[in-house]
């Protein structure tokens, strides 16, 4: 799929900003370590609807007719991209209540703070879930039909969420173990659901170029694709990366993402590093920008069967799951304007 | 009613008049234009309802060519309808046509993305997604002669390899085609269940050389000429 920049930073953004949310509410609900004070609260949800707002406009980037976009909340009965719209628009009502409660009350305490906290939380977290459905739901895309997707939406959307809480804490309070514990642990959450999702993408898919053109008995070969120059499906779908960059990528993503954060936060709670503690949040979003991006650029949408761009007769399976059969990624590794004749 | 095309692929001849007639109809029709970028340059590319892409069957000696022309299928279960956000993408109640709306689409790309037969392109001119609306504009016009009252793709098709009928009708040429030559859906393991079939090329008695007559001694020498004049 193509990596478009506007999607990443919608997904990333608006889940860090909600995955906030949630985790203020949690700490308030139960007064872990304390609660927070009411002038940290005002200013996490105030971080929470600037990520959020930043998703929300990047994502409007992505539109090519965004005069329509006003649209975009009708189908909400049948199109989960509809619903996250329906939610994070909600979303902004209790949020700004909840943020105007605890700045004017100066208290996080009281019915109100915790009726507004907690709804303005679960809509959050749906909006998370919705998110992840807009990709799950894809039965074309292999690797994105799957309940793992919105599992590691709201697994990176909660460790980010918590890093930037446990860092606030960290940087103004002092080493808050409590916290740091809590962030290290949903990170390392994150980290497995991720591994498991790398995993399992790589499993034996069902659609192959036989079923795709119904020759189903013989080996099929695209001769010719029928355009000299690429076309929307081409441009749309048919990015790729090589495997070793892949690999490369996903190191990083284990590296910056999650490795980098826990052991400074680690560091952070022994008291080693003072404004350093914020590289923490800094190399997670650096990190799980990076897994967004493999996640769209690895999608491999069945139209590339039609282009000779997937493994026909071979079902795509993972190196581990296929012995000695050579490396799993045989996508042609071109850029993604691909005229007819190199191919030959 | 559910309307839709029946191709042959075993008259198919590649030669992609479906396509250019389906350009030249629809590029003045209900979602004109069909824009087109750099279409004298050296990267020609532009918006087109039906592409045809050709594929070998088999390996020598026992292989074939097949054309296959692909175009929107009219799915029963439309998931591009679906997804849709803003309800641009519409299926008709009443003949199963799937319809975008340009007066609705926000051009977000993501019916393209359910679609698995690559039957929707985005127009980057306007914004919006357009896609093969089996000729709704011909099909129903009555100012026209019954016999045009067909999509273009149809009309142009110089092999007839492309058939448009009703494939709820059990007597329709359509389905009549479907069921006596074996027509199938691709991709039926998706479960889009597609309005539009293909029908498999013919199985036909391999042509026997064993009564062809054996190579005299003038012909031989006549080869043998013929081999020399060559050189």
């Amino acid at each position: 799929m193509n990596p478009s920049l506007a999607v990443i930073f919608l997904t990333l953004f608006s889940g860090a900003g909600f995955g906030l949310m949630a985790v203020v509410a949690i700490v308030n609900d139960f007064a872990i370590d304390g609660g927070l004070s009411p002038l940290r609260t005002a200013i996490l949800v105030a971080l929470s609807l600037l990520l959020v707002t930043m998703g929300m406009i990047s994502s409007t980037a992505h539109l090519a007719n965004p005069k329509n976009a006003w649209r975009a909340f009708t189908r909400w009965r049948t199109s989960w991209l509809a619903r996250e719209g329906v939610f994070a628009v909600l979303f902004y009502p209790v949020a700004i209540a909840y943020l105007g409660w605890v700045f004017f009350r100066n208290t996080t305490r009281g019915d109100g703070a915790l009726v507004l906290a907690n709804t303005a939380a679960v809509i959050g977290l749906i909006t998370i879930f919705c998110q992840g459905m807009i990709y799950a739901c894809l039965r074309t895309i292999r690797q994105w039909h799957t309940p793992l997707v919105p599992a590691n939406f709201y697994a990176m959307g909660l460790a980010l969420g918590m890093t930037m809480l446990a860092t606030s804490q960290v940087l103004t309070r002092g080493p808050d173990l409590v916290l740091i514990s809590t962030a290290c642990a949903l990170l390392v959450a994150a980290a497995v659901m991720k591994a498991i999702y790398y995993f399992w993408i790589g499993a034996p898919s069902g659609t192959t170029l036989q079923t795709a053109t119904g020759f189903t008995r013989g080996k099929v070969r695209l001769l010719d694709q029928g355009h000299t120059f690429g076309t929307f499906l081409t441009h749309e779908f048919s990015n790729c990366i090589p495997a070793a960059r892949a690999r490369n990528f996903r190191i990083a993503v284990y590296v910056l993402g999650f490795l980098a954060p826990i052991a400074i936060l680690i560091a952070g709670a022994h008291g080693l590093l003072r404004l350093g503690v914020l590289f923490a949040p800094l190399l997670a979003f650096i990190g799980i920008g990076i897994e967004r991006y493999l996640f769209f650029v690895q999608a491999k949408h069945v139209i590339n069967l039609y282009h000779g761009r997937m493994p026909g007769p071979l079902p795509q399976m993972h190196p581990a799951l296929r012995a000695g059969a050579g490396a799993a990624d045989t996508m042609i590794n071109k850029t993604r304007l691909v005229p007819s004749y190199e191919k030959r | 009613m559910r309307l839709g095309l029946v191709i042959d692929l075993d008259t198919c001849v590649g030669c992609h008049a479906c396509a250019t007639a389906c350009k030249e109809w629809n590029t003045s029709a209900m979602t004109a234009p069909l824009t087109d970028y750099d279409p004298y340059g050296k990267e020609p590319s532009g918006v087109w309802f039906n592409r045809i892409r050709h594929y070998e069957i088999g390996e020598y000696p026992n292989n074939k060519t097949i054309n296959f022309p692909m175009s929107c299928m009219h799915c029963e279960n439309a998931e591009c309808v679906t997804v849709c956000p803003t309800g641009a993408s519409y299926k008709r109640a009443e003949d199963g046509i799937v319809l975008v709306d340009q007066d609705k689409c926000m051009g977000c790309n993501y019916c393209s993305w359910a679609c698995p037969y690559g039957a929707r392109e985005l127009d980057r001119e306007s914004g919006t997604m357009k896609k093969c609306t089996l000729c709704v504009d011909r099909i129903y016009d009555e100012t026209l002669p019954v016999e045009e009252r067909q999509p273009a793709c149809v009309l142009a098709c110089p092999a007839h390899a492309r058939l448009f009928g009703d494939l709820d009708d059990p007597e329709s040429t359509t389905s009549r085609a479907v069921r006596e030559r074996g027509g199938y859906a691709l991709m039926p393991e998706l479960n889009y269940n597609p309005t539009n079939h293909y029908l498999p090329p013919r199985t036909r008695p391999a042509i026997s050389t064993s009564d062809l007559p054996r190579g005299s001694l003038a012909r031989k020498v006549k080869e043998w000429v013929n081999r020399v004049i060559e050189r």
